[in-house]
């Protein structure tokens, strides 16, 4: 398995050489844009050749920082991540010259314009539906207006065929990162859920992307053959966990860690940093603005009301990964997907006839002596 | 041949020998310190029935604080154990609602006493044993004697959910004169508020058993009875529930 775990490690890895490589590229006065979140178009601002990064916000340190400025009872990811920027202790924002926002929820809508004090931020307006045609007419114009920002700020223009051009690597990333994560449809899995959630965690953050997509080939046709042969990373027979809800990252993982160490195994992640952008590509055919437009509309997430695209990926996901019991994690305050779990729940409970278990958290390690014993009660009921 | 199941909750240590039914039982306070609560309600078992060591084929730890107990044969949570313990206790129960020391859960089982879903009190104090007893200080009465005072009164109704806030409500209705007896009342419906709640999230099956510490209360348990509808089933032994859930899954499933 050392080979297994070395390009692990490599893909991992990304996030240690941070600041010297943002360094260099800022000496090659390279234009660096950050963002929070899917919505925000990784194809359009790579395309007027800025580098896009992922801000941080993830963790419980930077809150009481944050909470100088913003109430208490707000969602701990916009908390964090408006103490990391206030701090300078997040490279990517450190480095950013400017910041894409959008309006997920109201609370990041807020905290934006407390961030625009520090760094630039263009806020991009999301409609709330993406059912009608008007709403995917709204969207596209939002997608020209953040285009015509970039191409102002950076006095540069994107043009037709660099574009073209990022939406292709692009879709290659997403095939090569779905090909690995779809793995875990072996049963057992040939990777435990927390190694595949820090593989493709870390591949948000990698800024050389061919040779991220290289490495991570060679760590699918490495386990692909060691699986051949017998070998076997995961128990076999544990329950099939699927995760889904809001986004997970380091103080959250605790949830991933106390599945794996009561007898789970996840082997399907849905949220944010999973399937949910993954499984949809950019339509190459169409004109790139409307494929752009198109593609991320349907992301399904619980800012669109009704959100239908999820509860279609969710069910899609369960049948493909033969999936025993669902996950639904909530950060505290996220209305948006706390209501929701009243849906997720019948689509798991009702339609499915599977396990369903709602666990509403926060970046502390207040509840993890509650968690763990939920956890290990949902495990034992599907065992 | 003997099986012994150990509930260590944050208020009480409950401990059941089973041999197919239960042949022996102890309830002594947790206190500080969770470890030694479960050696001495363990050892205590095996003296008091006369059983030795050598005669336990399994002994299950269950409760917050499961892991502390070294000597068990493996660890079960509380909820799976509550579910297996109530259907010993009378196997047509289709729901179970605890009440613990340090939160409450309604649990949701099927014909064998296995859990079909669970919901559990979010982190905080409120509709658990432990409202009751921050309320049982501020009044200088003892949660036994609950039950006998409010017996005839009309309840005061407590708005407040969270412990605290309940603690300062309750002493201005002192300061108020209202009688205590109408508070006790008001309590008690307040943990019947918050369980109904919990009850509603799932979809609760009859008959349904009320176990834990506060089960004791026929107060409590009238209350939540009326409120969904259906005269909750209680039993002598439903503090034990969970240390014979444990017991009784040794000897009936570990074989």
């Amino acid at each position: 398995m050392s080979d297994i775990e070395e390009l692990i490690k490599a893909l991992s890895k990304n996030r240690e050489n941070t600041i010297s490589t943002l360094q260099a590229l800022k000496g090659k006065n390279r234009v660096i844009v950050g963002a929070y979140c899917l919505f925000a178009p990784y194809e359009l601002i790579a395309a007027s050749g800025a580098l896009p990064v992922s801000l941080c916000g993830t963790s419980e340190k930077t809150i009481t920082h944050a909470e100088k400025h913003l109430p208490r009872n707000l969602c701990p990811l916009i908390k964090s991540s408006y103490g990391y920027a206030i701090t300078g202790t997040c490279p990517y924002f450190y480095y950013s010259d400017l910041i894409i926002g959008e309006t997920t929820c109201d609370g990041k809508k807020k905290m934006f314009e407390l961030l625009a004090k520090i760094t630039p931020v263009h806020v991009m307006n999301l409609p709330q539906s993406n059912r009608r045609p008007e709403d995917l007419d709204l969207f596209r114009a939002e997608l020209v207006h953040l285009k015509k920002y970039l191409e102002k700020n950076l006095e540069t223009a994107i043009s037709e065929k660099r574009l073209r051009k990022e939406i292709r690597e692009r879709n290659e990333e997403r095939k090569i990162s779905r090909e690995f994560y779809q793995l875990s449809k072996l049963d057992p899995p040939p990777l435990p859920g927390s190694t595949v959630q820090h593989v493709l965690h870390g591949s948000g953050y990698a800024f050389n992307k061919a040779e991220q997509n290289t490495t991570l080939r060679r760590l699918i046709d490495t386990v692909k053959t060691a699986y051949a042969n017998g070998e076997r990373a995961t128990p076999k027979k544990q329950p099939r966990m699927l995760i889904t809800g809001c986004p997970l990252g380091d103080a959250t993982e605790k949830i991933i860690r106390f599945i794996e160490e009561n007898g789970g195994t996840i082997v399907c992640f849905e949220n944010c940093g999973g399937a949910k952008d993954r499984e949809e590509l950019v339509d190459e055919t169409l004109d790139p603005m409307d494929a752009l437009a198109k593609k991320y509309i349907n992301l399904g997430c619980s800012c669109m009301s009704p959100n239908d695209n999820r509860i279609q990926l969710l069910s899609r996901l369960m049948d493909e990964y033969r999936i025993d019991g669902v996950v639904d994690v909530i950060l505290h305050t996220c209305h948006t997907y706390n209501v929701e779990t009243f849906r997720i729940r019948e689509l798991v409970q009702k339609e499915k006839q599977k396990g369903y278990l709602g666990i509403e958290t926060d970046y502390s390690s207040a509840d993890e002596g509650q968690l763990k014993t939920r956890i290990s009660a949902f495990i034992e009921m599907l065992q | 041949m003997y099986t012994i199941g150990i509930d260590i909750g944050s208020t009480a240590t409950k401990g059941v020998v089973y041999n197919g039914s239960i042949s022996g039982e102890i309830i002594i306070p947790t206190g500080w310190d969770p470890k030694s609560a479960s050696k001495t309600a363990y050892e205590s078992l095996l003296k008091n029935n006369d059983i030795k060591e050598n005669s336990v084929k399994s002994i299950i730890a269950t409760g917050y604080g499961r892991v502390s107990a070294e000597f068990a044969t493996r660890t079960v949570t509380e909820i799976t154990c509550h579910a297996y313990g109530a259907f010993c206790l009378n196997p047509n129960i289709r729901t179970v609602i605890d009440i613990g020391g340090q939160d409450s859960k309604v649990i949701r089982t099927d014909k064998d006493g296995r859990v079909i879903d669970f919901i559990m009190n979010d982190k905080c104090a409120a509709g658990t044993g432990r409202f009751l007893e921050v309320m049982a200080r501020i009044l200088e009465l003892e949660i036994t004697d609950f039950d006998n005072l409010c017996a005839n009164c009309e309840a005061q109704p407590i708005s407040s959910m969270c412990t605290v806030f309940a603690e300062s409500e309750v002493i201005s209705l002192l300061a108020r004169g209202i009688p205590r007896g109408n508070i006790v009342r008001g309590i008690l419906e307040s943990i019947a508020d918050r369980m109904i709640t919990l009850v509603n999230r799932l979809d609760v099956a009859y008959p349904v058993a009320f176990t834990g510490g506060l089960a004791q209360s026929r107060v409590l348990k009238n209350i939540i009875g009326q409120h969904i509808g259906e005269a909750l089933y209680t039993s002598p032994s439903a503090q034990l529930t969970g240390a014979l859930g444990g017991a009784a899954m040794g000897w009936h499933r570990d074989n």
